[in-house]
């Protein structure tokens, strides 16, 4: 059966709204580094390109650890490839790399292990050419998770390394 | 009269402590025997202090109980159930109706409110018909809660051997908000949990502060610059500044047991490594090198050693080295990673942070890493500080989800854990030496 094509058109754009206004929400420490938007603020789609709404959306702006690691997956270095590449296009932008860990570990180890994953990610990028004295890095520790619960399920979305655009 | 010169505190807000005389000055028996399976807390009765007014009698009287009862060692008897409701420190107790009570050890003080304050204490052994304590104190108005700690030490000392710990204060971490975007100020207050006063406005995070030795001077965590940096606080003149500048990220300070050095730790492209510098300033010491994590360093009583968590070899486990650097010997062999370590003030155990089995625990060990005990266990527990008599330990515990941290103590025998009222969520606690 096929939907009216009026209504598919509202239907995609209202998954891509909620799309972007999750994608908003799980970034929430990074956008508070560079000044809050509204979700009703962002434009559509991925953002223009070159934007940093591009950059988080379509890029992606943060790769995952797993426990007590920093070495980098291979999905958190095609991440990494593609944030490079869109750096290196847009050679405008500074970036900060924060370095997150999940709240099963101590307050100062974590906040050591933040700043390991932070230098792993610095040093990819520069790997893949983005200039060094573009990026700066902090370590958040365990101090900024941005998913709540008692699982791995939010444990694994804490232990990040996030670029944010500046 | 004799002067107690028991501690530099009598110098400052304390014009005086006394010992108190009295008629039957035999030596008393009565004596807590802290340690053992078969421990029991002992049965003391305290009646409100006798005062002018009667309100404030019943104050400090309550202050005394609560120290004691929190303790684990002692149990104050409901002061309704007693047979004397008001102390009397000028006669001698009919000890015939004591002991009719199963009363052995009896508490009479007395307090006034003048231009100082002014509380005398005796302590009866109602079985020998002895006096174990006699004592008085002056202290300025405005310490009337010290005038209740001091006492409460004085009694525990007497009856429990060693020094006690409730003239202290406790600075800790004060949490609110969400927790993705959570505050944390530092704050501080007397063990007991009262006198909170907050002294960073959480602007900024601040983490992780700790007491020098002489209580005035506080090292902490600062979030200000971005990245973290250890700073050096001054309590009496609220002036701050930060401690050095070498590596990307400073933090875990910690001061030297003669308060003049500060161990900490340096990030610096990923690696984590413990230096030390003297607190007025000075060129940093490298004491570990390498690309592992050393942090969490904690000075041994003498200040010839440190103890730290380093994952140079795996997964965190503690470490020991001399305070100059050096060779450093593994000490934690057990299942999962330790953290956090630190040194008790006798120099006789470390307590710290472990985690195994998806729990964390609070536990101490021999400095040697022998005679491991576990004292405490649950969802999230971590960051022991010792109480300055080095029998009780507080840290902070944590449900997890949408919940917040809380300050808890737990004896070394792993008796008597108990949640520290805080107005906020707390966490890092470091406990006072006893107050000078």
């Amino acid at each position: 059966m096929a939907i009216p094509a009026p209504f598919s058109t509202a239907l995609r754009a209202a998954a891509m709204l909620f799309f972007v206004v999750v994608v908003a929400a799980c970034s929430r420490s990074s956008n508070d580094a560079v000044g809050l938007t509204g979700a009703g603020n962002l434009g559509p789609g991925g953002g223009a390109p070159g934007s940093q709404q591009e950059f988080i959306v379509t890029v992606g702006d943060r790769v995952f650890f797993t426990t007590d690691s920093s070495s980098l997956t291979s999905e958190a270095m095609a991440t990494l490839d593609k944030q490079a590449a869109w750096l290196n296009q847009y050679q405008n932008y500074r970036v900060l790399i924060e370095g997150h860990a999940d709240e099963r570990g101590t307050r100062e180890y974590n906040i050591a292990l933040g700043a390991r994953r932070s230098s792993v990610v610095v040093n990819y990028l520069v790997s893949k050419g983005v200039n060094g004295g573009r990026i700066t890095s902090q370590s958040f520790g365990k101090e900024r998770p941005v998913a709540i619960c008692n699982d791995i399920s939010c444990w694994s979305q804490n232990r990040r390394a996030v670029t944010v655009v500046q | 009269m004799t002067l107690l010169t028991r501690r530099s505190a009598l110098k400052l807000g304390l014009a005086g402590g006394a010992l108190l005389a009295t008629s039957p000055m035999a030596m008393a028996q009565l004596r807590i025997v802290v340690e053992g399976a078969n421990f029991q807390p002992l049965p003391i009765a305290i009646p409100d202090f006798a005062s002018s007014d009667p309100t404030f009698g019943r104050e400090i009287a309550d202050i005394v109980r609560n120290n004691l009862r929190r303790s684990g060692l002692f149990l104050p008897l409901d002061p309704a159930s007693l047979p004397v409701k008001v102390g009397d420190v000028n006669g001698t107790p009919d000890f015939n109706v004591w002991r009719t009570s199963n009363v052995d050890a009896l508490v009479m003080g007395s307090v006034e409110r003048g231009g100082q304050i002014t509380s005398s204490v005796r302590v009866w052994d109602t079985q020998q018909a002895a006096q174990v304590v006699g004592k008085s104190y002056n202290t300025d108005p405005n310490s009337a809660r010290r005038i209740g700690h001091i006492v409460s030490d004085a009694i525990y000392e007497q009856l429990a051997g060693g020094t006690g710990y409730f003239d202290t204060r406790v600075i800790y971490t004060a949490e609110s908000g969400p927790k993705a975007n959570r505050t944390r100020r530092l704050a501080i207050m007397d063990q007991d949990g009262a006198n909170v006063q907050y002294l960073t406005d959480g602007a900024t995070m601040a983490l992780t502060p700790r007491f020098s030795p002489n209580g005035d001077l506080v090292t902490y965590m600062n979030f200000a610059e971005g990245n973290p940096q250890v700073y050096l606080l001054q309590l009496s003149s609220g002036q701050q500044k930060r401690l050095a500048n070498v590596g990307a990220m400073t933090f875990a300070p910690r001061f030297s047991p003669d308060g003049g050095t500060v161990a900490f730790s340096v990030e610096q492209g990923g690696a984590t490594n413990i230096y030390s510098v003297g607190t007025s300033g000075g060129q940093p010491t490298q004491l570990t090198s390498g690309a592992a994590i050393d942090t969490g360093p904690s000075y041994s009583p003498d200040g010839g050693r440190i103890v730290f968590e380093s994952d140079r070899g795996g997964s965190p486990q503690i470490y020991m080295m001399g305070a100059g650097g050096g060779n450093a010997q593994r000490v934690s062999f057990g299942q999962g990673s330790y953290s956090t370590p630190v040194w008790s003030p006798k120099g006789d155990l470390i307590a710290f942070t472990r985690q195994s089995g998806g729990q964390f625990h609070i536990g101490i060990m021999a400095p040697d890493g022998s005679g491991e005990r576990l004292l405490y266990s649950s969802f999230h527990a971590e960051g022991p500080t010792w109480a300055p008599n080095g029998r009780v330990i507080m840290f902070f515990q944590d449900p997890g989800g949408n919940d917040g941290p809380r300050l808890m103590s737990v004896d070394i025998w792993g008796r008597n854990p108990l949640t520290v009222a805080t107005e906020s969520y707390a966490s890092d606690p470091s406990w006072s030496g006893l107050r000078g």
